[in-house]
């Protein structure tokens, strides 16, 4: 363990950032998604790394990123259903032209 | 300063990690946007193979490298009208990604360095199956039965919420 812990809490840090410029720049629902995906990833390192290295002897990060990753598949099926079901109405994916709620 | 093998192995899965989650949102392509996701997610899987904990290792190379990037790629070519169209992004847009990204990022990283953490313990061992799966199963304090069921049951309605959403309609 001879790895400082910052070096893997600024690992998380640039990828979560990488996803938030990727959620706020893309276009693309599905490329929207992607970004999301790195966010979750991102705060999935941070937990195992809390849990490794403050809480050796506990599983709570464990545990958590465990149930984030199965909620992130989740999250993906349905929002990926939605999206086909977008494009099948529209023939289209981008967000700017996804505005019928708004008016 | 000698650099051991744990030391190398990091940097590498750390500049895999830096260099393609930065294409991944970069990139102009869809296509090309998943597949670096799906080197992001390896090398992920490869840290936490690094702190021992290779369960963890193991679900995400089942779950996010083997399921999610599948189901991204078939919705990718589902709904890519001419395939591998570019996406322009408008320079309005890519202002404030890079200033909420940034600011955020510095804020963070500033948060990081500044802050000292407690000392950290050293217990290198391998979590062995016997216990994570007691402690999924058990119903006692610190054990994680019902949010096993709870999960269970979303994607039980996950399935059947995504065949609802997906079925075509007459």
């Amino acid at each position: 363990m001879e790895i400082q812990m910052e070096y893997y809490l600024i690992l998380g840090a640039v990828m979560f950032f990488a996803g938030v410029y990727g959620f706020i720049t893309r276009r693309n629902l599905i490329a929207v998604l992607i970004s999301i995906e790195l966010i979750l990833n991102a705060v999935d390192i941070n937990f195992a790394v809390f849990n490794r290295y403050l809480f050796p002897a506990q599983l709570e990060g464990f545990f958590f990123t465990l149930f984030a990753i199965a909620i992130a598949a989740a999250e993906t099926a349905v929002a990926i259903a939605i999206i086909i079901n977008i494009y099948r109405n529209l023939h289209n994916i981008e967000v700017k032209n996804l505005d019928e709620l708004k008016d | 300063m000698e650099i051991t093998l744990q030391q190398a192995g990091f940097a590498f899965l750390a500049a895999v990690i830096l260099v393609f989650s930065v294409m991944t949102v970069t990139t102009k392509r869809i296509l090309r946007a998943a597949t670096y996701l799906l080197f992001v997610l390896f090398a992920t899987a490869g840290i936490y193979f690094q702190l021992n904990y290779s369960f963890l290792g193991a679900v995400q190379l089942l779950i996010y490298a083997g399921g999610i990037i599948v189901l991204y790629v078939f919705s990718i070519l589902l709904t890519s009208s001419d395939a591998e169209k570019k996406e322009p992004l408008r320079n309005r847009r890519i202002v404030p990604g890079l200033v909420a990204s940034l600011a955020g990022g510095a804020l963070c990283l500033f948060l990081l360095l500044t802050h000292s953490f407690a000392p950290t313990v050293s217990a290198d061992c391998e979590v062995d199956m016997h216990t994570i799966g007691h402690t999924l199963m058990g119903t006692g304090k610190y054990q994680y039965l019902l949010p096993f069921e709870a999960i269970s049951v979303l994607l039980l309605a996950c399935i059947v919420g995504g065949l609802l959403i997906a079925r075509k309609r007459k």
